[in-house]
């Protein structure tokens, strides 16, 4: 007899954890080979453009191309006051050699354009500056610079350009945060103005919580019916839930375009009908209720499918059994269905939000003004004003922001729980 | 209009289709007694679930009326019918405790909470659970779960009580010990069952009073040994048991005793069941167990049989032998110990009685 300290061997001596180890070693090569190109595909396409999207939202290179010189030495400023001569004669210089510099990413505009993120208005200041700078032949410096421009006796401006020559910066996220740094270099809320981010961010998780509610509304009655129809009568409702999917996401919104603008079907259909007036044409699309109805409308299967699949696998009797036992079909339905849908809810619900939260095409077809979400922000810092560090540090906060409803709902419900189909 | 008949459950005249074309149960007549266990027994598609279902509440009755203590319940929606159930697959709610289900119908009733706690610790001692009121129904094995339905459908101490194949789910040793429990609850709690099965050993085993389904209409209605031993009609024959079957015509009926002129022109006695007439054709319904072979003395009917496989099951010899045509006749021989020397394609004399054997309506 073997003590239970001691490991159990087999047959032939081997320990058995080893010998088992050994015959399901080549399954699971095998697996591992099955999966590989999946996992590779993972790799170049999801998680190393997210890694390149965390790493330029704080990467901040400019001041180091454009200004080498200057960006390692004044670091060593502290930041009080005006900095010393001997700091600006290296800025000025470095500036006369970086207007010959063609190389993208090395030019004068790319730091003027990297200071004007911070000093709205000073893009000019650092090229008109750059173009005389190779005339300053003698100090002081600082004087030279201030006769050519008075801004430059702006501390501010200094603080800025230290800044901008770090490799590293939390100001994306500033900006992404609608804060900034004051002349004093403390972080402070932005100008009113200029606070753009934060509530289109609290206005697309507001819009997706309401999409959410409305096609949990709408899905649910249906998603009942389909799992209690006869296979025949739900599988050709089925279709017609579905074939939102085979139509192309243009073809539907731009549908939804039609039907609602002001001369469109719907409002033509109330004016026919006397509802409204024909000079009292309802304004749907191109707004927050053009977002919210279209992107309702495509994301509703979302919310059908997971739902369906759940109650589908309920059978009645659960609910004739708690009928038989005396409980009224409202009763029956919130302590014994309800709660057994719950897994389908919150997949649905999740998928829903979700998919909500960086939806971008609808609301930027039919959003107007009022109905665009943080993602056409995303968009556009990405392809017109080309601030791809603002839009990576505004990415990431959504994707931060996802993570965190992710993160609540397992505690909510567990995402073992989660049924999506 | 009902009359008083104290009947515990009253199906009168009642029709039931599904989709306008097809009768799925045909003009329904029956009287559950107060206390009685009363089976429907019948192959699925016979009619004896949707019965159930009629009188559970929820299919409604396209015609007749079902009465419920003498009182017409055709209008009376499930849940105000005061029935206790217990389903095919249990349909114990997962998502709350084996106590919270027991609870379910009390806190519906509104029953306060300390007489809840009592009566549910009482029925999940009575099915012999009374630890596992915490657990979930999934951590319960296939019986235990069996016995959770069953308590939470008493516990709300209901006149009535439906079953619907409710040992379908369990296999065999587990399903003859259940038999013998849900038995035993009935006799001590005195609740009427009308319980639902294709099983016919469970329908015999458990049940005062056996109604066999088919084709919408009760073939029979009888107590289970009444059913084996005097079937009405070649069906029921045919569904409760082993049965050997004889085809011929009937040449003479002399009381109680016919006459069959088999279609080997053998000629044999048996007991008039379902004929009626000189002439008729008829099937002659005989028991494997009452065949005896080579018998000693003398019987009414005496045939010769050429063995063509012997099976031998323990405490019995089953012998397949061609008999007067039939080349499926079977004679079950209890083992007493005397082997017998019998070989296959040997040539043998098998008996029976006149009164063991039943002319019944003939099948094809």
């Amino acid at each position: 007899m073997s003590d239970s300290t001691s490991p159990i061997l087999t047959a032939d001596g081997t320990p058995l954890k080893a010998k088992l180890a050994q015959t399901t070693r080549r399954l699971r090569i095998k697996a591992l080979l099955l999966t590989l190109p999946l996992v590779i595909f993972i790799i170049i396409t999801f998680v190393l453009p997210i890694g390149q999207m965390l790493y330029r939202s704080v990467h901040n290179p400019t001041g180091i191309m454009v200004t080498p010189n200057f960006a390692e030495a004044i670091q060593e400023w502290d930041g009080e006051g005006l900095p010393d001569d001997r700091f600006v004669e290296i800025f000025v210089k470095d500036l006369a050699l970086a207007k010959k510099n063609r190389e993208i990413g090395k030019t004068v505009g790319n730091l003027a354009t990297r200071v004007n993120y911070e000093i709205p208005g000073s893009r000019s200041l650092i090229t008109s500056t750059a173009r005389k700078a190779k005339n300053i032949k003698e100090g002081p410096y600082l004087d030279a610079l201030i006769k050519i421009n008075k801004k430059w006796e702006n501390p501010a401006m200094w603080l800025t350009l230290q800044r901008a020559s770090k490799e590293y910066t939390a100001s994306f996220y500033l900006a992404a945060l609608d804060r900034k740094y004051d002349d004093k270099g403390d972080i402070v809320m932005a100008d009113e103005l200029y606070q753009i981010y934060i509530p289109i961010l609290m206005k697309t998780l507001w819009l997706s919580a309401v999409i959410t509610l409305l096609c949990f509304i709408l899905a649910y009655p249906v998603s009942y019916l389909l799992s209690t129809l006869p296979m025949k009568t739900s599988n050709l409702l089925m279709i017609l839930v579905l074939l939102p999917f085979w139509t192309s996401l243009l073809v539907r919104t731009t549908a939804w375009i039609a039907m609602l603008q002001t001369e469109g079907i719907v409002n033509d259909f109330m004016v026919f009908l006397g509802v409204i007036g024909d000079d009292g044409r309802i304004q749907m699309i191109y707004n927050m209720t053009g977002t919210i109805i279209a992107m309702v409308h495509i994301l509703l299967p979302f919310m059908i499918l997971p739902l369906y699949s759940v109650m589908k696998t309920i059978p009645p009797s659960y609910m004739r059994a708690a009928k038989s036992m005396g409980a009224s079909t409202t009763y029956a339905f919130t302590k014994v269905y309800f709660p057994q849908t719950i897994p389908g809810i919150a997949a649905g619900t999740l998928l829903v939000f979700i998919l909500a939260i960086g939806y971008y095409i609808t609301p930027a077809l039919v959003g107007g003004n009022d109905g665009l979400l943080i993602s056409n922000l995303i968009a556009g810092h990405i392809k017109s004003t080309l601030n791809w560090s603002l839009g990576a540090a505004l990415g990431t906060i959504l994707l931060a922001v996802v993570l965190v409803f992710y993160w609540v709902y397992n505690k909510l419900v567990g995402v073992d729980n989660l049924k999506f189909g | 209009m009902s009359n008083i008949t104290g009947a515990a459950v009253r199906f009168e005249k009642v029709q039931k289709s599904y989709d306008g074309e097809v009768m799925v149960v045909k003009d329904l007549n029956l009287d559950v007694a107060p206390g009685e266990f009363l089976t429907m027994l019948g192959p699925s598609g016979s009619g004896k679930s949707t019965c159930l279902m009629m009188l559970a509440g929820f299919e409604p009755a396209t015609n007749g009326e079902i009465y419920l203590n003498d009182k017409a319940i055709n209008s009376v929606p499930p849940n105000k019918r005061g029935i206790g159930m217990v389903f095919q697959n249990y349909a114990l709610f997962p998502h709350m405790s084996v106590a919270e289900n027991l609870a379910f119908p009390l806190k519906v009733r509104g029953i306060s909470g300390a007489d809840i706690d009592k009566k549910v610790k009482r029925a999940l001692e009575m099915v012999e659970l009374g630890a596992f009121g915490n657990r979930r129904p999934a951590q319960l094995s296939g019986g235990q779960q069996q016995r959770v339905a069953v308590a939470r459908a008493l516990v709300f101490e209901p006149d009535l009580i439906l079953m619907d194949e409710p040992l379908g789910a369990l296999d065999k040793q587990l399903r003859e010990q259940m038999q013998y429990e849900i038995k035993h609850i009935h006799e001590n709690l005195g609740v009427t069952v009308v319980y639902v099965t294709h099983d016919q050993t469970e329908a015999l085993t458990m049940s005062d009073r056996v109604a066999v389904f088919e084709d919408g209409i009760i073939q029979q209605l009888s107590p289970p040994d009444e059913l084996y031993e005097s079937p009405q009609n070649s069906f029921v024959a045919q569904f409760i048991g082993e049965n050997n079957k004889l085809s011929g015509k009937v040449t003479a009926i002399n009381g109680k005793v016919c006459e069959v002129l088999l279609d080997d022109r053998t000629s044999v006695k048996s007991e008039a069941v379902n004929v009626s007439a000189i002439g008729d054709r008829t099937t002659i319904s005989l028991r494997p167990e009452r065949v005896e072979v080579e018998p000693e003395v003398s019987m009414d009917n005496m045939l010769s049989g050429k063995i063509s496989e012997i099976l031998y099951l323990g405490d019995h010899l089953r012998i397949v032998m061609e008999v007067a045509g039939n080349k499926e006749f079977i004679a079950k021989v209890r083992n007493r110990g005397e082997l017998r020397p019998l070989k296959k394609d040997q040539t043998i004399t098998v008996g029976w009685a006149a009164g063991d054997c039943k002319a019944l309506d003939p099948v094809a």
